[in-house]
């Protein structure tokens, strides 16, 4: 039997505006089989935590490169042990300094993709961390 | 010999030669097909028989004549150098001031303000989706007060100020007003630009607030004011910046520009405005990317378009309505975060091709710009980066020193001919705003950064450092470290500033700008007013999200 494909959430969070990363990161996974949802920009935390769970989704991918980072992630991570859904992995892709990087990893963040990362790293990460979770 | 026989000669010398070049290439095969980020494969040479339809006056002139291929001045570069300015701006006003003062110390001509996310989508630093981003990408400036501490010791009349701000441009420009009106300055003395280009928010930046015909509106408004009352101010900078950092290519940048600049004329020329009033107020501002040739053809190629448009489209006489001046800034999306200082390099290159291509003025990335803010050291060095092409290696000794290479001349062209095509199918759909309404200049960007991304992982394209030689166990080198205490102490400045100023007047400030905004009244006097009284930024722009709306973002993927 076939498996259900993926389904992703990828969204801008803050008031950001760089969305070409996440629009090439959110095709890549399209064309890799995966059904993405794109929020478009100006997200919420709070907005973030409610399309992933309505849209039922097993990963999160935030993109952000405003450094409002350690301001806006932690709330989203939050609120998902608060509903119960800390299963839903959340990666990070952006500018983010190394030592935020160690703090987010320690604080539910599985990976986090800085400058020069390929599709296909993000890609390879997603479908193991998955496949470990099941 | 006639031309005729000699130009026969050259075909067959040409065929001789090609036959050779086939040898070669079956012995040994060139590393790749050879193509310009616009897709166009360049040949192996460039002749004269690539010139066969070449009309020296037609297409090039010389510098400061007609269609001002070859530069907007006579002498270009030996009269004076490009303005070297570099976009500053983080934290706090009184940190911002002293990175300006710091630079101008250093040998910087202009300033160039970067302001924070809540300031230039409108909101107050203690609004809510404030949260985070104070001071972070850029200053914070919630109202008069602060402005007067970033221009603090800063003479208005020596310098000129660029301020990269977009929906919210009116009130900036109000508060740079009013600080130099307390300064004494008269204002026929300021100089400087607004970015107050709000197409290529909703197709590529991001930081719009109202809909697209409001927006429009007091970008005109601002246009008519400051024809009259700042006439050395250039009213808006029509970037293709931002497009080619979303992903376009060349080709893209250019005519996504110059089509939402023919959709600014038209505005204006719709609210009753002459061509050759405000045209030579416009200004531009282009990205320096990494292939060198196609960029220095890029910049020619956008002046002589703009040229030919502002006389053959719009009647425009006055020459200067018919010169593009711009800005360029190196092309942050090419910076790595691998090896940062292998970025000293390309951003020197890409520098370069910016002065080759004519520009008025420059801004040079930091190394370390795919890490964070750029550290003190890191900006000095890319300010140094221009003053050695401006003083030490000649590049400036002759005006287009690459006009008439076969080659340079030859992209020129194409890049002309494609641009014109995509403006033509951009007037098909109705002109810029309806294709950003429709998401056609979105998907268009989108599709070439997708490729792009593509290029590199695939290795067609080799980013030093990146996907070859590549290093490991690299050491981290200093980074600029934010004071987490900024938003807080932003924050305390602003409730001081609501509560000491006059109440009625900002309440009266606000009423009357209401009205204005409700009718079609220019709502520049308005804003000025309410800026004088210590209205903040969030008050205006909450005022005129009330009358105007704001926009609902179109999500294309």
């Amino acid at each position: 039997m076939a498996d259900k494909p993926l389904r992703v959430l990828v969204g801008k969070v803050g008031l950001d505006g760089h969305d070409r990363g996440a629009k090439v990161v959110a095709q890549a996974l399209r064309d890799a089989g995966m059904e993405v949802v794109y929020t478009g920009l100006r997200q919420t935390p709070e907005q973030i935590v409610e399309a992933a769970i309505q849209e039922d989704v097993q990963v999160i991918g935030l993109s952000i490169l405003s450094g409002a980072h350690m301001q806006l992630l932690p709330p989203v991570l939050e609120m998902l042990r608060e509903q119960d859904s800390s299963d839903i992995i959340v990666v990070v892709g952006g500018i983010i300094p190394r030592e935020d990087i160690v703090y987010l990893k320690e604080n539910g963040v599985a990976e986090v993709f800085t400058p020069g990362s390929t599709t296909v790293d993000i890609i390879n990460f997603i479908k193991e961390k998955v496949e470990q979770n099941k | 010999m006639s031309d005729q026989e000699k130009n026969k000669e050259l075909i067959q010398a040409k065929e001789t030669w090609q036959q050779k070049v086939n040898k070669t290439i079956e012995k040994y095969p060139e590393r790749k097909t050879f193509k310009l980020d616009s897709d166009l494969e360049i040949e192996t040479v460039y002749d004269p028989l690539n010139m066969a339809d070449f009309d020296y006056a037609d297409q090039l002139n010389w510098p400061g004549e007609y269609p001002y291929t070859r530069g907007i001045q006579p002498t270009m570069y030996r009269g004076r150098l490009w303005t070297m300015r570099q976009y500053a701006g983080f934290g706090s006003a009184e940190e911002t001031n002293e990175r300006f003062r710091y630079l101008m110390e250093q040998g910087q001509t202009g300033l160039s303000v970067a302001f924070d996310l809540p300031t230039q989508i409108g909101y107050d630093s203690d609004h809510p989706l404030a949260r985070g981003e104070v001071g972070k990408v850029g200053v914070a400036i919630d109202s008069l007060a602060d402005m007067e501490i970033l221009m603090d010791k800063i003479p208005l009349d020596q310098v000129s100020t660029s301020m990269t701000i977009n929906s919210p441009a009116a009130v900036l420009l109000a508060m740079y007003m009013a600080v130099a009106e307390k300064q004494g300055i008269p204002m026929d003395k300021i100089n400087g630009t607004i970015q107050n280009d709000i197409l290529k928010e909703y197709a590529a930046r991001g930081t719009y607030i109202f809909p697209p015909r409001e927006s429009m509106r007091l970008i005109v408004d601002i246009i008519a004011f400051a024809g009259e009352k700042i006439p050395t101010f250039n009213t808006i900078s029509i970037s293709g910046y931002h497009i080619r950092e979303a992903g376009s290519t060349a080709i893209q940048e250019v005519a996504f520009t110059l089509s939402n600049a023919i959709a600014y004329v038209e505005a204006a020329l719709g609210a009753g405005l002459e061509i050759d009033q405000f045209a030579p107020r416009l200004s531009f501002f282009f990205n320096a990317h990494s292939n060198f040739f196609e960029e220095i053809a890029k910049f020619r190629a956008a002046r002589r378009i703009w040229a030919r448009l502002m006389k053959e489209r719009f009647g425009a006489r006055n020459p200067r309505s018919l010169m593009l001046r711009f800005h360029t800034q190196t092309a942050g999306s090419t910076l790595t975060a691998q090896q940062p200082d292998v970025n000293i390099m390309r951003v020197a290159f890409q520098a370069l091709s910016a002065v080759l291509g004519g520009t008025q003025s420059l801004h040079t990335n930091s190394r370390d710009e795919a890490l964070a803010l750029p550290s003190e050291h890191s900006v000095l060095l890319a300010l140094r980066t221009q003053q050695v092409i401006g003083y030490e290696i000649g590049a400036t000794d002759a005006a287009d020193p690459l006009g008439g290479s076969y080659y340079i001349e030859n992209l020129t062209n194409h890049i002309e001919e494609e641009v014109l095509r995509y403006i033509d199918r951009i007037d098909e759909i109705g002109g810029a705003v309806e294709a950003i309404e429709k998401g056609f200049i979105q998907r268009e960007i989108q599709a070439s950064a997708y490729r792009y991304q593509k290029e590199i992982e695939s290795q067609e394209r080799v980013v030093v450092g990146v996907n070859r030689f590549t290093q490991s166990g690299e050491q981290p080198i200093d980074l600029l470290k934010m004071d987490p205490a900024t938003s807080q102490r932003q924050v305390e400045r602003l409730k001081e500033v609501r509560l000491s100023r006059n109440q009625g007047k900002v309440a009266e400030s606000l009423q009357e700008l209401r009205k204005a905004a409700q009718s079609d009244e220019n709502l520049m006097p308005y804003i000025l007013a309410a800026v004088r009284a210590y209205t903040t930024l969030g008050e205006i722009c909450g005022v005129l999200r009330d009358v105007f709306g704001e926009y609902q973002q179109q999500v294309t993927l």
